[in-house]
């Protein structure tokens, strides 16, 4: 036996060794009793990995039990790399969002890079050609040299790898808060299409059939990447930068490549992506799924560097690699697919009837625990829950109205708020075009790709004001489900389903578990009412340093299918004379709202209000208006309400202006978020049959060839007039004049 | 007509570029994987955008290594039409079967957007169908596309006509605003913008349907013209 220095099982439990590790003295109690002894040093890594939060789901779980996930088109629910939906024609959708937001705290662009390099695989893994990428990131406001260093690293990061590997970056959403100061929030998601009969699934089942390994070699890169991401933020963090993983999204592509055809090999049983808790996670889990258990001589694993001992190999998170259980026999057609692709395959293991994880090791056993008690059996917690403060106190507060003078200045300096501005400066990074399927370029209100060979096409989103969430939760949660619909239904499509990527700090406060647990409860009902179940997700708790947590912030991807090219809609205004609507009616509502934090520095009061029934109605007769052609753009009002989607529908529409005329408080008609509204825009002829379809419209004015915004009051007063030019300039501006600030 | 697309590792606009050709012009293409060491049956050489080998060197310094390349070269001085976009144009400038080198874009950030360019020469076997003087709209997607060559080099391009598209802004600070240059014998063209991107009202733009077409008509004059 080779001499490791690692601590003798007798010394891990006496010094409390698995403190470091992250684990509790109850669960290493509880690991104890699983083995029947003192687990050794290899195995408390394994178990401390696979009981993190981040893998483990110990807090979350019960919560996330609560998501409706089933429908007739879900093919593939939460538990496996993606959800899967069928689009019809044998075709389906399989799509995830992941975290990757610690690693982004302390090394930005590889955090951001292997965020997207590890979402990719969890699609691919699933038998599914990548299409499309989007991302939801969260930063403080710019105001900081760091504050900007990590959104230039974070965009460089995604851009670097993405546009690599040859998948489009097509869309995404970013806000800016100081909440995310020291702790920006990096989720990706990928959404890739496969045919029914290629799906395939992580398990490791039939005694004798071996396990390989396919891609990157393992390097002690990543080690504990799962338990750093389940810990709070520290003045240390930044001593964890080892934790972080170093992508090569080359390796990647070759590995996409590869699984494209590994997938249509008939003696595939299995495959899966070694992701968080690398080797450790796949093997157990594979194993778990499938009743089975697995040996694996790690001797055979490819390393990067010598020396490496189990623990490393167990717990490393290098990237780039896919663990494959094939039929024994057939491990030669794997060699020769890898062989085609550069990349290197080796024989590691064999699945077992005895349903444990054995590690062989220079000829010893290093580790032998029964797999489900990793993958299955991680304790879950019911922790405490407190209503928090700040919704008690906000929702005492009275109603009250801005003070708002000068309307123009008051659009243009929102129209320079970072959250609203453009967000032309990121996405002129990415390669959103690659694959020649980007039928709506990012700006809009989704994304939208085409499906090649068919007449349909596939709409995307990703969603969440946390601002909303911070203050009332459960409406909140509502309103993020709600408003990614409602981006779909502009776009023409009809929502099929989410994933969801949750944000919040330590689950261990009760305040914070209040709002995981509120949140959760609204987003649940609106994916009820709005049918659109929720295939998979990710938990990312934690995310708060000694300055306190962040905004909860519950990121919605949601993706809907077109069924015909020609209701694809964008947000611009198309053509001068056309009518232009607002459906739904604006209310004072400010509590949360972009305006409000803007005049008053912070958020305070009642969130907008949502019912679900008058929503999801809207949603269906604003489609209903679009698949039966009346409808020329679409827009959702969102944050800066009515004047922030009026400037951006006339900012792009390629000359084009808009005469407009409110009725009621114009500041509200203006500026407040109510929410489930629209703004769009109907050519002449068709306004009878849209009226009728679209019963809560209401005309407002007109599309006009002079590139000028005129809002009116019913008076005739003229209380705004903006060139759209100044309105352009601000928009546009905004972040490339923030980052270029030296301050 | 026969293409031959050119797949490196870590090529990833290879099927975009088959589909242009398959949507545009309905000819005969097929992929051709970088061990291939003879490509003599094609009429045609395409070497498709990308990061071949991942560029972590310099763009396109592994690829011009690849097996195919050799018969890339060959096909070239025979005269073939051979046509290099992004990475593909960076690999011929490796290859020295065109003149110049790119550096980092001036701003040092890749860059992803649709680009106005004026056809500077309609004349060559890629642009007849393109009228002189022109502007089109093509996508630009690169990191690495700032067109460097000495002022030498840059006076013999300009003097032979050489420069056949140029940015109308100054995107990238590229030498006097190259987005696409030919050889000598005006039978290969590189070139940063990706017209296989530009062949569909659905995607924003046609412009870069008439490349394409110029390549088939050409080669069909001269088929004629020899048979």
């Amino acid at each position: 036996m080779s001499l490791r220095l690692e601590p003798s099982p007798q010394q891990i439990k006496e010094e409390k060794i698995y403190h470091d590790m992250g684990m509790t003295d109850e669960e290493f109690a509880m690991a104890e009793n699983i083995l029947g002894r003192l687990p050794n040093y290899t195995e408390t890594g394994v178990f401390s990995v696979m009981w993190s939060e981040h893998c483990s789901y110990k807090h979350s779980k019960v919560l996330l039990r609560k998501f409706p996930s089933k429908g007739e088109k879900v093919l593939q629910g939460p538990g496996e790399g993606a959800g899967i939906i069928d689009i019809g024609d044998r075709q389906a959708v399989a799509f995830k969002a992941e975290s990757h937001n610690h690693p982004s705290a302390v090394e930005p662009y590889q955090g951001a890079a292997t965020g997207v390099g590890g979402i990719l695989r969890d699609v691919f893994s699933m038998g599914a050609k990548p299409i499309a990428l989007l991302n939801s990131l969260r930063f403080g406001e710019l105001q900081s040299a760091r504050g900007r260093y990590l959104f230039e690293e974070v965009v460089a990061g995604i851009a670097g790898y993405g546009n690599c590997v040859g998948v489009p970056t097509i869309g995404g959403e970013i806000q800016f808060d100081p909440c995310y100061e020291e702790n920006p929030l990096m989720n990706a998601m990928c959404v890739g299409l496969i045919n029914h009969e290629d799906i395939q699934k992580g398990v490791a089942e039939g005694t004798g059939n071996t396990v390989m390994y396919v891609g990157a070699s393992t390097g002690r890169d990543g080690i504990h990447g799962a338990t750093f991401a389940s810990e709070e933020l520290g003045e240390d963090s930044e001593e964890k930068r080892p934790s972080v993983q170093v992508g090569d999204p080359f390796m990647e592509k070759l590995l996409m490549e590869a699984c494209q055809d590994l997938v249509q090999l008939e003696s595939l049983v299995g495959i899966q992506d070694m992701g968080a808790a690398g080797l450790a996670s796949s093997s157990s889990e594979m194993a778990s799924k499938a009743g089975f258990g697995i040996e694996m001589d790690l001797d055979k694993v490819p390393q990067r560097e010598s020396g490496m001992t189990p623990y490393e190999m167990m717990l490393s998170e290098s990237q780039e690699r896919m663990l494959l259980v094939v039929k024994q026999g057939h491990e030669q057609e794997v060699r020769d697919i890898c062989d085609h692709w550069g990349l290197y395959a080796a024989e590691v293991g064999h699945v077992m009837e005895e349903q444990n994880l054995r590690l062989l090791f220079e000829g010893e056993v290093a580790a032998d625990i029964p797999a489900d008690a990793l993958a299955e059996e991680a304790p879950v917690y019911h922790p405490e829950s407190t209503e928090h403060r700040v919704f008690t106190e906000n929702q005492k507060l009275p109603a009250s109205s801005l003070p708002i003078a000068d309307m123009k200045q008051t659009l243009l300096d929102l129209l320079r708020q970072p959250t609203i501005a453009s967000k032309e400066w990121v996405y002129d990074q990415y390669d959103y075009m690659v694959q020649t399927n980007t039928a709506v370029q990012p700006g809009s209100d989704a994304a939208v790709l085409r499906v090649r060979g068919t007449n349909k096409a596939l709409a995307m989103t990703t969603d969440c004001n946390s601002r909303y969430i911070y203050l009332d939760p459960e409406t909140g949660g509502k309103i993020a489900v709600a408003e990614a619909a409602r981006n779909i239904v502009c776009s023409g499509g009809t929502p099929l389903g989410l994933t969801d990527c949750l944000n919040y700090g330590s689950p261990e406060k009760p305040e914070i578990y209040w709002q995981l647990e509120k949140s959760t409860d609204g987003m649940s009902e609106a994916c009820s009412v709005l049918d659109t179940p929720v295939i998979g997700g990710n938990v990312s708790l934690y995310n708060e340093t000694q300055h306190g947590a962040v905004y909860p912030t519950p990121v919605v991807g949601m993706v809907g299918l077109i069924e015909d090219l020609d209701h694809i809609t964008t947000q611009s205004f198309k053509q001068a004379g056309d009518i232009i609507y607002v459906i739904g009616e604006a209310a004072p509502e400010f509590g949360g709202s972009e305006v409000q934090k803007m005049v008053e520095g912070g958020i305070s009061g009642r969130v907008p209000e949502l019912d679900l029934d008058v929503e999801k109605e809207r949603q269906q007769s604003l489609l209903e208006a679009i698949r039966s052609g009346f409808v020329h753009s679409a827009h959702d009002l969102a944050e800066g309400g009515l004047a922030a989607a009026l400037a951006e529908s006339v900012i792009d529409s390629g000359g084009l202006g808009a005469g407009v005329t409110l009725a009621g408080d114009t500041t509200a008609a203006l500026f407040a978020e109510t929410q489930s509204r629209f703004l769009v825009s109907v050519s002449p002829e068709h306004t009878e049959p849209f009226e009728n379809t679209a019963a809560d419209a209401v005309r407002i004015g007109k599309v006009t060839n002079e590139p000028t915004l005129e809002v009116h009051q019913s008076s005739g007063d003229k209380v705004l007039q903006a060139d759209v030019e100044e309105m352009e300039n601000a928009w546009k501006g905004a972040i490339p004049c923030l980052v270029k600030s030296k301050d | 007509m026969k293409f031959a697309v050119i797949v490196f590792p870590g090529s990833n606009c290879d099927d975009d570029m088959y589909y242009a050709i398959e949507e545009t012009l309905g000819e005969e293409v097929e992929k051709v994987w970088y061990t291939e060491t003879d490509i003599s049956d094609y009429d045609a050489v395409l070497l498709p955008g990308g990061f071949s080998y991942g560029d972590y060197l310099r763009s396109g310094a592994i690829a011009r290594f690849a097996p195919v390349m050799e018969s890339v070269i060959d096909q070239a001085q025979r005269g073939k039409p051979v046509l290099g976009i992004c990475n593909g144009f960076q690999v011929l400038l490796e290859a020295r079967l065109l003149p110049g080198a790119m550096q980092f874009n001036k701003n040092l950030k890749f860059i992803c957007r649709p680009t106005p360019l004026t056809v500077a020469n309609a004349d060559t076997m890629f642009t007849t169908e393109y009228e002189q003087g022109s502007t089109v709209t093509i996508p630009v997607a690169h990191g690495e596309g700032n067109y460097y060559c000495d002022d030498d080099t840059l006076e013999v391009l300009k003097q032979n006509d050489r420069i056949v598209f140029t940015y109308q802004d100054d995107i990238n600070g590229s030498a006097a605003g190259i987005a696409g240059i030919t050889n000598e014998k005006g039978n290969i063209l590189g070139m940063m913008p990706h017209p296989e991107r530009a062949v569909s009202d659905l995607l924003g733009s046609t412009d870069g349907r008439r490349l394409f077409q110029s390549m088939l008509k050409n080669w069909r004059e001269t088929h004629v013209a020899s048979s």
